[in-house]
């Protein structure tokens, strides 16, 4: 019905290539996020599929449909703006209905659906009102109302949530998630918060610098990041990284101590003998040990910071500083050395040059 | 906390006084003027000549100023100057609002030549050109019309209206132009459905602005006109060869008009000048 296919879709300004010939393919009905640090080109891909920027290479299809040189009205699309681009002289009502009434509709219909669109939003009792009468969040919600109402196959959203307090934005989250389980159109998010990507997303598509680095399911993209950036990009806090060397019996020495690889993996790990390689492990996949044993590495322990749902501890190990969370109970204090298991299934290890994930 | 410190302290009132004694004398440097002009309007003629002058009106009287209303060609310059000043201000908008639309939204090479060109068009002296136009107007016997003044007058605002309008549609975000056109509008009806009621006190303050340029301009107006005379023009060749009083009468008349449009305008000037200077 109405997937979406970018091929090889590359976009320049002046002298600088902002998206890279970047290849997606989403399915129809799926909630894709798009996930990238400020400035990587969300959303000018975004603009790109939407017809606001003219590709300079590539084609954009939306169902089998080539849309690459249609204008965005054409499309049949429906996006929110990441500045919201509420029409400020217009009442939250005419707002709503603005695109309905583009399409001549008759006007019970746009009646109708701009009613049922402010009350999927919560927002009946100001339709009245203008955009400047409304707080934030409000406008934020009479934004994607318009959008919705439009009930295109394709709704795009550029950090609809991005202007919100911490605790709108938890509640907005669900709400979205549940709009999308009630609409099932295709759906495009750009966000450059990890947890709103790992929370609505069916996937999730990293971005950096212009391209596309990995695209997969949330749990995939947390838990086999594709490459160091990735995982240092997602998770609070982020992947640890620590330097090691490939031995002759395809163990890694980190400092002192040796951590075993994956069975799965000894194939490779054979070939980088003596070669620098990088260990990854997330700060909850690490736990203390009493006493040294088979992968444990020792360390020294610098900040404890109770966090409620778990203890965060700031160590050293050898030169290099990691984060570990263990539970809110575990008994443990600052300037203490222990001993830090890490489980081998749960490293991903790296390249120490490119930073890509060894498979 | 602050407020109630400061209104206490001498330095603070002292400099009070000094900005509102600065802002007295400049009152005074325009009021003044016009007011013993508009004195002078109503007086009577004896008056006019008087020594010491009363400051104050003794002798009200409208004899002058009917007078100058009812001499030949006043009313009718004052047609033509209405005219004139609203061919200019459709004129110059309909050339000019889209010149600076794309000044405001589109990048295109040339463009800040183009942007300083409209600025040093500005300097050229209407002087100089006046003569040689006289010239090329009575070939085309668009001499002694009101549309070759209004012609004229629509070339001198035209800078500025590009200017100012590309100011108020830089003021309109792009965005909401994106959002319209992904909402089921084409380019114009973005621009009639969503920008134009945004710009419009804008284009409205550029509009009466216009007619004050084309109101008050004269020079133009003198030399490329014998009877069909605007109000300017024709208040000028009177005034050269009239008595005092109605010197007087003339002069308040031209100002009045001009007063009203700075009192209409006066909360867009701010606005205009603002969004240029961006
Ligand atoms: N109209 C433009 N002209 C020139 N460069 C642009 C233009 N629009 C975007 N860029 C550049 O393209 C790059 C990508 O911009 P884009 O807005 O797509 O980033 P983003 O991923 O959406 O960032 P953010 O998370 O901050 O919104 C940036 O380096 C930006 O400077
Ligand atoms: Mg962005």
């Amino acid at each position: 019905m109405a997937g979406i296919h970018f091929q090889t879709v590359r976009k320049i300004f002046g002298k600088t290539t902002v998206i890279k010939d970047v290849s997606l393919d989403i399915h129809d009905g799926e909630f894709m996020v798009l996930l990238g640090p400020s400035g990587c080109g969300k959303t000018t891909l975004l603009r790109c599929l939407a017809g606001l920027e003219r590709v300079d290479g590539g084609r954009v299809l939306i169902g089998e449909r080539d849309v690459t040189d249609l204008a965005p009205r054409d499309r049949k699309i429906a996006m929110v703006f990441q500045s919201y681009a509420v029409f400020p002289h217009l009442t939250v009502f005419d707002n709503i209905a603005f695109g309905l009434k583009m399409q001549n509709l008759p006007s019970e219909e746009i009646k109708r659906r701009t009613h049922q669109g402010a009350e999927l939003l919560q927002l009946t009792d100001y339709l009245k009102r203008y955009p400047a009468q409304l707080s934030g969040g409000q406008r934020q919600r009479v934004a994607v109302a318009r959008a919705i109402v439009m009930q295109a196959a394709v709704l795009l959203m550029d950090e609809p949530l991005s202007n919100l307090d911490a605790l709108l934005r938890l509640q907005m989250r669900a709400e979205l998630k549940r709009l999308h389980a009630e609409i099932k159109a295709t759906t495009i998010y750009v966000t450059h918060d990890q947890i709103e990507a790992l929370s609505l997303g069916d996937r999730i598509a990293v971005m950096q610098d212009g391209k596309i680095v990995q695209c997969d399911v949330p749990m995939n993209i947390y838990d086999y990041p594709a490459n160091k950036f990735i995982g240092g990009f997602i998770g609070t806090p982020p992947m640890n990284f620590l330097q090691g060397a490939v031995n002759g019996d395809g163990s890694v020495s980190v400092g002192a101590s040796n951590i075993a690889p994956a069975s799965s993996l000894q194939a490779a790990f054979a070939a980088r003998n003596g070669q620098p390689i990088l260990l990854g492990i997330r700060p909850e996949n690490l736990t203390l040990a009493s006493a040294q044993q088979a992968n444990t590495i020792s360390a020294h322990v610098l900040v404890v910071e109770p966090l409620g749902s778990h203890k965060l501890l700031t160590m050293q190990v050898g030169a290099e500083m990691i984060k570990v969370s263990v539970a809110p109970d575990q008994s443990i204090a600052s300037n203490q050395d222990v001993w830090l298991h890490f489980d081998p299934e749960k490293i991903r290890w790296m390249d120490a040059a490119s930073g890509e994930a060894i498979r | 906390m602050r407020i109630m410190q400061s209104s206490y302290s001498p330095r603070y009132i002292l400099g009070r006084i000094a900005l509102y004694g600065a802002a007295i004398l400049l009152a005074l440097w325009t009021l003044a003027p016009l007011y013993l002009v508009a004195l002078a309007a109503f007086s009577t003629r004896q008056a006019t000549f008087q020594w010491p002058k009363p400051l104050l009106p003794t002798d009200f009287s409208t004899d002058t100023m009917q007078f100058f209303m009812n001499t030949r060609g006043v009313l009718d310059s004052v047609g033509n100057s209405v005219i004139v000043a609203l061919v200019t201000i459709a004129g110059s908008l309909l050339l000019g609002a889209p010149g600076g639309y794309a000044l405001a939204r589109f990048r295109f090479r040339g463009k800040e030549a183009i942007s300083l060109g409209l600025l040093i068009s500005k300097m050229f002296p209407t002087a100089i050109l006046a003569i040689p136009l006289a010239v090329v107007f009575l070939q085309i016997d668009l001499y002694d019309t009101i549309w070759g003044v209004a012609l004229v007058h629509i070339a001198m605002a035209l800078p500025f209206v590009i200017i100012v309008t590309a100011g108020i549609f830089v003021g309109v975000p792009r965005d909401l132009e994106e959002a319209a056109q992904t909402l089921g509008c084409n380019r114009v009806q973005a621009f009639v459905r969503v920008v134009m009621p945004l710009a419009l006190p804008g284009l409205v303050a550029a509009a009466i602005f216009t007619f004050v340029i084309s109101w008050n301009e004269v020079f133009a107006a003198t030399i490329l006109t014998l009877r069909n005379r605007t109000l300017p023009a024709q208040v000028l060749t009177a005034l050269n060869d009239s008595p005092l009083y109605y010197r007087y009468a003339g002069g308040f008349f031209m100002i009045v008009p001009a007063l009203i449009f700075i009192f209409l305008i006066r909360k867009y000037l701010l606005n205009l000048w603002g969004n240029i200077s961006r």
